[in-house]
């Protein structure tokens, strides 16, 4: 097993890192027994993603997906966020171990759970379609 | 500073190994089935190299086996005494829930082909205990295998008392001894161990060779057909300069055993008092039957692998047991045997140390360890929900 060096440079300096006091959505998802719990903090204004920071407990591939999938999501509209697929994080790593799928499948995850958790805060009604994820999460879920 | 603290793992090769093993690739280059001078060179040298195998290990020369490694001696040890003992009608195997997967899996492989394994608890210390041995002995029992010491936890099993019960109760008893061999004593007639593998490169042997003892008297099938290398039962020209090497290491970790135990266990016990220090720490398994090298700990909230990663880019190279450094979904089935739920054997860390680590290092460990585990914790979701849960948020 081997990482990309995109993997490791966010893995050794992850972006976004943090809480966000007030935010306007909080997802979390995964869970301890599996060994990796992501949690995503929005700042929503206008539809726009305006602030996002992660806390994740996990390996290098789940810090390094949390960091990445924050990166891409800031500053962008909420409904550019929502088409965000893990596999768009994968590319954007360089790829991942087969075995470290799963991680980015959480932060794909992760971002929708803060999405909903705004949306469900502010009475905005959605597509229940557009949040079809299991939440158990699952391993071994492939690209 | 550099800290190489995987020697679980592998060992470097000693220079007493490797300065052993140049004249075999330069020099002595025969072959040792050769007749002519070159080659019984060669075969001189694997002579003598066995013996003094056997001799660290107590027994005669021919009972060592070369292999190439301690998978190989495992699978050989049990596949081919369950063939063996099929014959007489049994198919019953004891073992432990904590053996290396060179033994869980070919007992795996075994059960699959009509055999019934037992496998005995090993505790929250990481021990069995010898009544539950005792109880699991049948009529068709074929054989018992345990570990000698545990690669993860390194925890000691009381090899001598459960030689002693086989022997009692007339089953033959296997240990994988690729751990302990190098780094306890070991003494296979005195131990009443029946067959025994180890591996070159756990005691700064060269890697790819490993030997199996097999007490006269056992007739393990052949594990490989063709020439007549290690009693016909082994075929193969031999790998000559690796088993040089491997008795080389073995003659010096011998020589310098009580030097390099008392060392070890000064250096682990400071790594394991410095790092306790941390909250939510534990100790994996039993404090003071483990290995002289062995530090094997737990600290909550932080995932094993970012910890390992971290630390190896402050010069210290360590291992983990959670899932994620295995490749698999599930911790090591070593730290869930020992009891430990899933979260915590997640933030495992192994720490293995030989006699070239010095207690400066030890120091080094326990000051870069706990910056790594703050950084983790304080952006661990799990962390922040176990300090809510105890109040402390």
């Amino acid at each position: 097993m081997e990482y990309s060096e995109k993997v490791m440079e966010h893995f050794v300096h992850p972006h976004n890192v943090g809480k966000i006091e007030d935010a306007d959505g909080i997802g979390e998802v995964g869970n301890a027994k599996c060994g990796d719990i992501m949690k995503m903090y929005l700042k929503i204004d206008d539809g726009i993603i305006t602030d996002v920071k992660f806390n994740t407990y996990g390996c290098a591939s789940a810090i390094a997906t949390s960091s990445m999938a924050t990166d891409l999501i800031k500053g962008k509209p909420l409904s550019e966020a929502l088409k965000l697929t893990n596999k768009a994080v994968v590319e954007a790593l360089d790829g991942l171990p087969a075995v470290k799928i799963h991680c980015s499948v959480l932060a794909e995850q992760a971002i929708k759970a803060a999405v909903r958790d705004y949306y469900d805060k502010n009475g905005i009604e959605y597509d229940e379609a557009q949040f079809h994820f299991n939440e158990t999460h699952e391993h071994g879920v492939e690209e | 500073m550099k800290v190489y603290a995987d020697n679980a793992a592998t060992t470097k090769i000693s220079d007493t190994a490797l300065n052993a093993m140049m004249p075999c690739f330069k020099d002595v280059y025969g072959n040792p089935s050769s007749l002519h001078s070159v080659g019984q060179n060669a075969f001189h040298a694997v002579r003598d190299a066995r013996a003094q195998i056997a001799d660290i290990l107590n027994c005669k020369s021919d009972e060592i086996y070369f292999t190439s490694g301690g998978s190989e001696s495992d699978n050989w040890a049990i596949k081919g005494t369950a063939e063996l003992m099929a014959k007489k009608g049994k198919k019953h195997i004891i073992s432990t829930k904590f053996e290396h997967h060179a033994v869980l899996h070919t007992l795996k492989y075994l059960e699959k082909n009509g055999f019934e394994i037992t496998l005995l608890d090993v505790y929250e210390n990481g021990i069995i205990h010898i009544d539950d041995l005792k109880k699991a002995i049948r009529e068709d029992t074929a054989l018992v295998t345990v570990m000698f010491a545990n690669n993860e936890i390194g925890t000691v099993q009381p090899i001598r008392e459960i030689g002693a019960v086989c022997r009692e109760r007339g089953v033959l008893f296997h240990t994988d001894a690729v751990q302990a061999v190098g780094h306890l004593p070991i003494d296979v007639q005195n131990d009443n161990i029946d067959m025994l593998s180890m591996s070159g490169h756990k005691f700064h042997g060269p890697k790819g060779i490993g030997a199996l003892y097999c007490k006269n008297g056992i007739r393990l099938p052949n594990l490989i057909e063709g020439g007549a290398q290690e009693r016909n039962r082994r075929a193969g020209t031999e790998n000559v300069p690796a088993i040089v090497g491997m008795a080389a290491a073995l003659k010096e970790a011998a020589d310098n055993l009580s030097e390099n135990t008392k060392k070890l266990c000064e250096i682990r016990d400071r790594v394991i008092d410095g790092l306790l220090k941390i909250p939510s720490s534990r100790v994996n398994g039993d404090r003071t039957a483990r290995l002289p090298g062995n530090v094997s700990m737990c600290f909550e909230g932080v995932e094993g692998e970012s910890l390992l990663l971290y630390l190896d880019m402050v010069g210290i190279q360590a291992s983990s047991g959670s899932a994620c450094t295995s490749g698999s979904l599930d911790p090591s089935h070593v730290l869930l045997s020992i009891g430990l739920p899933h979260e915590i054997a997640h933030g495992s860390l192994r720490l293995s140390f030989c006699e070239e680590n010095t207690l400066e290092q030890a120091d080094y460990i326990i000051e870069q360890v706990p910056p790594i585990i703050k950084r983790l914790r304080d952006m661990s979701p799990l962390w922040e929900r176990l300090q809510k849960e105890r109040g402390n948020a």
